[in-house]
């Protein structure tokens, strides 16, 4: 156990370097000089764009600029914008707000789908069923786009029981209603997948052992059968914890949340190669994280699954 | 086994943990002291640049800077003519070439250091100075001496650090020396880059930067980069007009919709632009009944000839596709006459009598075809646009206008984004017409034409040349008066809507809203914000 976590962690390494170099060749292949359009329709000033490309590198060899990139990030330099503001700081005013939005969503999408799923699979063909076969399917159906104005119309603007927009603080009450919106689509996944799994083993071998064995229904539900079918789900829940937190550009947007997602939109537009590889290289830390510990789960779901 | 599973059990806390207390450090903005009630809060967007007024051009730098600064003169909102603010007076002598620059003695930086005439001239010097990479250097290109300290060849020494034509004649008064005549000099000067420097700036710039010091009616408090910038009235303030509000806090929205949203629902307190959905069928003035206003910008949408290419050498072929263009129509179906179809290349807001300056901007069909044919020319056209802002709709529109009316093929040709339209517009590729748009810098005719027009010139990139144009325009510089020089200027632009070198399309107009708790809003012609008038209901 104790060494495959290590091997997991050793291959973080090349992932990382091979990671980040991926994403700075990407944005230093956008097409456009980045200070092209920096002064409106009058071409810049020549001096200020030698200043500038002095500045980040930028008439360096592509291997020499990322080279120096790493070297910086590695003694913890997340390096600056183009408006001189440090990334470091950008990074950790963001990272907590979206760590935070995508927690809350996780949770909504975990506790209401999994609650969902569970009535369903259980029961199956009824009117809960139908109930919730239907309004997963809606839910799927809908952009994120849409529930998030139509969540910030009525319950903002028309009832107003929520701030239409998150201040700047971003506190875990404001970010509920944000948290369900980016939540929505997840959680119907989510449901959906819980319902198919238990539907599965509630015919399994072990379940029926269990129900021979005279065990008392709350104890084969919630102990052999749960536990046995949550492995697709955790597997989802564990992956999409990256994908909320990369993916909630729209969500942000619309709530005015100010989390990486938007960072990493401007710093593609501005072509700030420094700002948007420091903010996905988190993000693929994240990913990595996330993905060994949904492995490790897999181990304390499923007795038949060991790591050594 | 069972070891695996605990240390497994161990994992899932510790994560949760480390994810937890990073939760934890994201409440800096908790700033409780202030009394939220004297706060006003103001839409901006993330500054592009550090807050120098020489090295900002953009408008999310661009609001704060021209809260924390106040210039040599500042623009009425009506009519976006100049008035004296920290100068006394300016002087030009016969020529209209040195002019000499008295400021009010009692003015002082956010920091008590008084702002004398060498602020000025040590800030402009500073911008001016090429290894300083200032975006808004050529801005002094006309000052005597620019040459020596903003060498044309890239990677030339300098050969001095100030210019010759800026001189302190006493702690209040200092000549400025132009290269040529330019009479209407004092209008320019209350564009940011201008601005005074205190000294703080030149002993640690880095520092400056960080806590900008300026001359303004407010004062740097803070910053939380992508979220605010706060700022507080300034109590030795020495304008005429007082501001009224104790603290103005810029918010930077992650979306124009979003602060729409929270200016409609009270929660921001100025906006000053409303987001192209809620201009759809007129939606914004209900949403803000009774709390929004409109002003006619100094910013023009033009469609540009690339004249190095040959195909668009013909003159009549350039006033037929200028006559082809319904603007009327356009201006009314694509932004519910939010936009002011243009009646000649300067914003009607600096034209007495915009009627008459030019004979091919309106709709005619019927002349279109005949210049067509006149030009002989039988090929398609298309016009080039950026698709990063919100030009597709209008461009497809002209594009068909141009199609029925003179049956030729017009295409739309969308390029990623807007640097990528200028890389082509600096490397003169472009094969087709290509938007433009034009902001004016300073409120004057003059900034509509000599930068984009003359030949040679910084923004000509149709490389457009007339030497009686040229001529006109020198006529103009050397104007006594501001009201002959705006004549000439006039007559100068006649001349050019004769060739047509671009084609004018709409004025744009500024709309804006606010919340209930404020009042007195006001918006100049350059879509500034008073925020001396600015004031709580």
């Amino acid at each position: 156990m104790g060494r495959y976590v290590a091997r997991r962690l050793l291959q973080l390494i090349p992932v990382f370097i091979g990671t980040t170099f991926l994403i700075y060749l990407l944005v230093w292949a956008l097409p456009g000089d980045p200070f092209a359009g920096k002064c409106g329709e009058r071409p810049c000033p020549e001096s200020f764009v030698a200043v500038m490309r002095e500045k980040f590198n930028m008439d360096d060899p592509l291997f020499i600029q990322y080279g120096k990139y790493l070297l910086n990030l590695l003694q913890g330099d997340f390096g600056e914008t183009f408006s001189g503001t440090s990334v470091g700081t950008l990074i950790s005013n963001a990272y907590p707000v979206t760590i935070r939005l995508a927690l809350i969503a996780l949770l909504f999408e975990a506790l209401i789908g999994v609650i969902a799923g569970i009535l369903t699979g259980l029961r199956g063909r009824g009117f809960m069923d139908n109930l919730v076969l239907v309004s997963t399917l809606f839910l799927i159906a809908i952009p994120t786009f849409v529930t998030g104005y139509l969540v910030q119309t009525v319950f903002g603007l028309q009832l107003g029981w929520i701030a239409p927009t998150v201040s700047g603080n971003a506190s875990w009450g404001e970010l509920l209603a944000p948290g369900f919106v980016l939540a929505s689509v997840s959680m119907a996944y989510v449901a959906r997948l819980t319902r198919t799994s238990i539907a599965e083993n509630k015919r399994a071998d072990f379940v029926r052992t269990a129900v021979a064995k005279g065990q008392p229904q709350h104890r084969v539900v919630g102990v052999h059968l749960l536990r046995n079918s949550a492995i697709p789900v955790v597997t989802f829940l564990g992956t999409d914890l990256g994908a909320l937190m990369g993916g909630a550009i729209v969500t942000e947007g619309i709530f005015n949340i100010n989390g990486i997602g938007g960072l990493v939109f401007r710093s593609i537009a501005r072509q700030e190669g420094t700002t948007v590889t420091g903010v996905v290289v988190l993000l693929v830390i994240v990913y990595l994280v996330m993905n060994l510990l949904v492995d490790l789960l897999y181990a304390v779901l499923d007795p038949r699954i060991r790591y050594d | 086994m069972r070891a695996g599973r605990r240390t497994a059990f161990v994992a899932l806390p510790t994560a949760a943990a480390l994810l937890l207390t990073a939760c934890g450090g994201g409440d800096n903005g908790g700033d409780s002291a202030a009394d939220p009630n004297s706060e006003v809060t103001v839409f901006t967007t993330e500054p592009e640049n550090p807050l120098i007024p020489g090295g900002t051009n953009e408008t999310g730098g661009g609001r704060v800077v021209d809260t924390i600064f106040s210039m040599l003169v500042r623009y009425d909102n009506e009519d976006a003519s100049s008035v004296n603010e920290v100068a006394e007076s300016i002087e030009a002598d016969e020529d209209g070439r040195v002019f000499t620059i008295t400021i009010k003695d009692d003015w002082k930086f956010h920091d008590g250091t008084d702002v004398t005439a060498q602020s000025f001239v040590d800030a402009w010097n500073w911008v001016a100075y090429a290894p300083n990479g200032a975006l808004n250097a050529s801005f002094f290109e006309k000052i005597e001496g620019y040459e020596d300290v903003h060498p044309e060849d890239e990677g030339a020494e300098p050969a001095s650090e100030t210019m010759s034509g800026l001189e302190v004649i006493d702690e209040t008064t200092f000549q400025v020396t132009l290269s040529a005549p330019f009479a209407i000099f004092p209008e320019t000067l209350g564009y940011s880059a201008y601005a005074p420097l205190p000294e703080a700036f030149f002993e640690d710039q880095e520092a400056w930067e960080a806590e900008p010091i300026g001359n303004g009616p407010f004062q740097f408090v803070s910053r939380i980069p992508d979220q605010e910038i706060k700022l507080a009235r300034f109590e030795d303030y020495a304008g005429e007009q007082q501001p009224q509000i104790e603290n103005l806090t810029y918010k930077v929205y992650q979306s124009l919709d979003a602060a729409y949203t929270a200016v409609v629902s009270n929660d921001l307190d100025v906006l000053d632009q409303i987001p192209v959905s809620a201009l759809a069928g007129d939606a914004w003035q209900t949403d803000l009944e009774g709390r929004t206003l409109e002003v006619d910008l100094l910013l023009s949408y033009t469609l540009s000839f690339p004249l190095y290419d040959e195909v668009y050498e013909d003159v009549n072929l350039r006033r037929a596709l200028s006559l082809a263009i319904n603007r009327e129509e356009m201006a009314e179906q694509i932004f519910f006459g939010n936009r002011l179809p243009a009646q000649s290349r300067v914003p009607a807001v600096l034209l007495d009598d915009p009627e008459g300056q030019c004979e091919y901007c309106d709709y005619d069909p019927e002349r279109a075809k005949q210049l067509l044919a006149e030009s002989g020319y039988t090929g398609d056209v298309g016009i080039t646009y950026n698709s990063d802002g919100d030009h597709q709709q209008w461009v497809e529109a002209a594009c068909n206008s141009i199609a029925n009316t003179l049956e030729i093929g017009c295409n739309p040709e969308p390029v990623q984004t807007f640097n990528v339209q200028r890389e082509i517009a600096n490397a003169r590729e472009f094969t087709t017409m290509y938007r433009t748009g034009w902001k004016a810098d300073y409120p004057s005719i003059e900034n509509f034409l000599t930068p984009l027009l003359r030949t040679g010139a910084s923004s000509n990139d149709g490389d457009y040349s007339n030497p009686e144009v040229d001529a006109k325009l020198d006529e103009a510089d050397q104007a006594s008066s501001v009201e002959e020089a705006t004549e000439l200027y006039m007559e100068a632009e006649r001349m050019i809507n004769e060739d047509m070198p671009s084609i004018p399309v709409f004025d744009d107009k500024g709309q804006a809203g606010h919340s209930t708790r404020v009042e007195n809003v006001h918006l100049n012609p350059l879509r500034t914000l008073d925020v001396l008038s600015l004031s709580l209901a």
